[in-house]
């Protein structure tokens, strides 16, 4: 355990002096954030229809979107460092080290997804929470709901793209299905719109998905949406996905590997 | 009328020097500090047409910033300057047509493309008429040899190669005036020979004005028979090439590598200027012991591992300009 | 040779280059495609829920999403050069285009292209078509001149606005990505109504970043909507002029930059 943490927190302190993008970004997010907010009333106050969210619930989630954004995997190439080590056969030593390759790039992705996160979620609260809508969680319980799930979400989603940087073991172009995945896991997440929004018929489809757990589910946790009671399903949908991922993640590494030795690389 | 004219120029640059301590960053955003440094502090000389110079200095003391003033990229804060009648950067459309500048470290030429390709583009962009850039491609291609090289992608060329292909480049467009800056620099030995030849011939053959920027004390004695010495913004001499020979022929270096660092090392016809370690740097005068000698009488009575000889640098010739004798100035 | 036939000989040079990448190429553009086409998802995702939105319904929205990501799509094929540019500066590359007999604005255009990208002006095209067969508009000679406008004017403001990018590099060597914000941010912007948006907002997208005179007012018009009683009909119609001014600042503020450049020595 204790190397993998050493891995996590060395790749975090890393990541963290990337202030000025961080900065940078916050500036794209904002705009995204507002044209999207401002779309969303557009929507709600001239339609007399009810929908599953209210117009500041909707609006709340959408801030939480855009403060959580760098969770999700929004790139087809999640960890350059890894790609370019594939790339030039570098991989090759860290096989021969006595530590999991798999794990390693799990860790990584982690940090990759939770250094930036952190970065750019908390001026997004502090500047959202009294100007711009986003709502306070919707009672103490709901809080620690979303504290719990948005964890497992980070979880969950580096396994995700851990999966995506090991298929570069077998097409080191970094094209493929890596390009498309992005666009399709923010729509599943609900990083385009609101996920309650979407019509009735896709509901079930989108939540037999696992992107629904990676921002979706803990958002609306934090919204009072769903109660407090239902962290636990959660959870459990989280960490039965990850456990999956990780799953499938490991089989490609290993067959990446011996694909690797093969061809001598 | 002279080719270039050059009066008192002067320009300074402002560095931003950074906050330390805390929120250093923001700091220097918020509030610039800066810190004035005199690239040229009035340099003063006059070319005529045909001639070819030399122009050399140590690292920082102004040639980059001469040639760019005079290229017409750079805008002096005083002093005046004329070239070919222009002031460079007045009009700067105008004027680069005229001239040609070749920077040794950083090609001009389309990295993917064959040679043969940014040579067309580099007439489109000059606007070189078909028939003159036909007549000029083909002077230079036989005069550099560049035929086997044409269709080659430019990133595959051998430095020396790209260097030759860089020169022809600068000179598509039938320039009147030649910048060079260290054309020769990271080259080997034949192709240095070459690049000189050729420049020997453009300036000789079709009185192209030539300024030559440089570190290699041999492409001014092959090519220049005038020569600027600036340092720390200033001309410090500008002359005929026997004067700074005179400094050059009659001073060699020989640097010694010791096997065994404890070992003393002195020689009657040399003098020792520096120690460090095992190495050991001799100034001698070739006039006086020859080189051959000196180096068998070294070899023969101390535990030499290694040595070589060169000509004293450019820093060592330009303090001896002025009489300090600089000793402790090594290598 | 002129300066539009060297520009069209550096843009096919660098179109031969990339065609070689036959694969990277239809992958991207897929990739695209989807990722732009997502967005337009959400559009459809309101719609469906709130039903028609003051007054435009899909295929009308669909318009407006099309021109202005066709527009996006054009600027940023062209306009590559100059996002690239912070590179150029950094390793002295720029002395070289002050020493050619040219504006350095048009050799940093002629520099770069990026044909590989062409997703987003498909779903543009594929939106467009869709959005004009099943809205009630005819498409006469007139409008599709305007339409032509609108796509160009737009192209001119995102092209304008790469180059307000590029400009910073004059002044800073960190590049502002705010100004990335601006590209994305408005395209994500104008790809709306601008009627959705608060008066701020709306403000700030016609008087500062023109985005509104070469998409909702044109698109105003195709669809035969009143958008901007201030406005004359007649002035509508040339809405598109404005991106074209909007890009000749942008070019003035480059030669402000490049002026500094040249006396700080960089």
């Amino acid at each position: 355990m204790k190397p993998y943490l050493a891995l996590f927190r060395a790749r975090c302190r890393v990541l963290l002096q990337y202030r000025a993008a961080a900065v940078a970004g916050f500036g794209t997010q904002l705009l995204f954030g507002l044209v999207k907010m401002m779309v969303l009333e557009a929507f709600y106050t001239h339609a007399r229809v009810e929908a599953p969210l209210t117009l500041a619930q909707a609006i709340s989630y959408t801030w939480l979107a855009q403060a959580f954004f760098h969770l999700l995997p929004f790139s087809a190439n999640p960890d350059p460092e890894v790609r370019d080590m594939i790339r030039t056969g570098h991989v090759a030593y860290e096989m021969t080290r006595p530590i999991d390759l798999h794990g390693l790039w799990w860790m990584r992705a982690l940090a990759s997804r939770t250094a930036p996160t952190l970065m750019r979620a908390v001026p997004m609260f502090l500047v959202a929470v009294p100007f711009l809508g986003l709502q306070a969680p919707a009672s103490l319980p709901s809080a620690l709901a979303f504290t719990v799930t948005i964890l497992a979400a980070a979880l969950l989603t580096s396994a995700f793209t851990t999966i995506i940087t090991a298929t570069l073991m077998w097409t080191v172009s970094g094209d493929g299905i890596a390009r498309i995945m992005p666009s399709l896991v923010s729509v599943g997440a609900g990083l385009v719109v609101p996920l309650p929004l979407f019509p009735a018929w896709a509901q079930p489809i989108l939540s037999a998905l696992p992107f629904r757990g990676m921002a979706d589910e803990p958002f609306r946790l934090y919204l009072g949406d769903l109660p407090p009671s239902a962290a636990l399903p959660v959870l459990a949908k989280q960490l039965v996905w990850t456990a999956i991922l990780v799953l499938i993640g490991r089989a490609i590494v290993a067959s990446g590997r011996r694909r690797l030795v093969v061809q001598g690389g | 009328m002279p080719a270039i004219v050059v009066e008192d120029l002067r320009k300074a640059y402002r560095i931003a020097v950074r906050h330390k301590g805390a929120f250093a960053g923001l700091r220097s955003f918020l509030r610039p500090r800066w810190r004035t440094v005199d690239a040229l502090a009035g340099v003063s000389f006059t070319l005529e047409r045909g001639e070819l110079v030399g122009y050399i200095g140590p690292n920082g003391a102004g040639k980059s910033t001469t040639v760019k003033l005079l290229s017409g990229i750079l805008v002096p804060d005083g002093g005046r300057c004329e070239v070919l009648g222009h002031v460079p950067w007045k009009e700067r459309v105008a004027y680069v047509r005229r001239i040609g500048v070749v920077f040794g470290q950083r090609t001009q030429l389309w990295w993917d493309l064959p040679a043969r390709d940014s040579f067309d583009l580099l007439r489109d962009i000059y606007r070189v008429p078909p028939a003159d850039y036909r007549r000029a491609l083909d002077e230079l291609v036989t005069t550099l040899d560049l035929a086997p090289l044409l269709d080659v992608p430019v990133r595959q060329l051998s430095l020396g190669q790209r260097m030759r292909c860089d020169l022809a480049a600068a000179l598509v467009h039938a320039p009147d005036i030649l910048f060079l800056d260290e054309p020769t620099i990271g080259l080997d030995a034949v192709s240095k020979l070459a690049v000189r030849r050729f420049i020997r011939r453009v300036n000789q053959e079709r009185g192209l004005t030539v300024i030559l920027t440089t570190h290699d004390m041999d492409d001014i004695e092959s090519l220049c028979s005038r020569v600027l010495v600036l340092a720390n913004g200033r001309l410090l001499s500008d002359g005929p090439l026997e004067a700074l020979r005179a400094k050059v022929t009659h001073e060699r270096w020989l640097i010694v590598d010791l096997a065994d660092s404890a070992a003393e090392l002195a020689d009657p016809a040399a003098e020792v200027i520096r120690r460090e370690g095992d190495r050991v740097t001799l100034r001698f005068d070739p006039a006086a012991v020859s080189t051959a000698e000196l180096v068998g009488r070294v070899s023969a009575r101390y535990p030499v591992r290694d040595l070589y000889v060169q000509n004293p640098p450019i820093e060592e010739i330009i303090a001896r300009i002025y009489g300090d004798r600089g000793d402790e100035a090594g290598p | 040779m002129n300066g539009l036939r060297l520009y069209f000989r550096f843009a096919a040079l660098s179109l031969r280059a990339q065609a070689q990448y036959r694969v990277s190429f239809a992958l991207w553009s897929v990739a695209q495609f989807i990722g732009v086409g997502v967005e337009f998802l959400a559009v459809w995702v309101l719609l469906d829920r709130f039903g028609a939105i003051r007054g435009w319904n899909l295929p009308e929205l669909s318009i407006l999403f099309a021109i202005v990501n066709i527009a996006f799509a054009v600027a940023e094929s062209f306009g590559r050069g100059f996002d690239m540019f912070p590179g150029v500066v950094k390793n002295g590359d720029f002395d070289r285009l002050l020493l050619r007999p040219r504006s350095t604005a048009f050799q940093v255009s002629c520099r770069e292209f990026q044909f590989l990208r062409v997703g987003r002006l498909l779903l543009g095209v594929v939106l467009f078509a869709w959005g004009a067969a099943h809205s009630s508009v005819a498409f006469g000679a007139a409008k599709l001149a305007l339409l032509a406008g609108a796509v160009a004017g737009g192209a001119c403001v995102f092209y304008g606005l790469f180059i307000l990018q590029a400009t910073m590099s004059f002044w800073t060597i960190e590049s502002l990505e705010i100004i990335n914000a601006l590209t994305y941010g408005g395209t994500e912007t104008a790809q709306y109504p601008l009627s959705f948006y608060r008066p701020w907002f709306r403000r700030f997208f016609t008087f500062v970043v023109p985005l509104a005179f070469v998409s909702y007012i044109p698109a105003g018009v195709l669809l035969g909507r009143d958008t901007t009683p201030a406005l004359p009909e007649a002035a509508r119609w040339c809405s598109p002029l404005v991106g074209v001014v909007f890009l000749a600042i942008t070019l003035l503020i480059w030669r402000f930059g490049e002026r500094r450049y040249v006396s700080t020595g960089s």
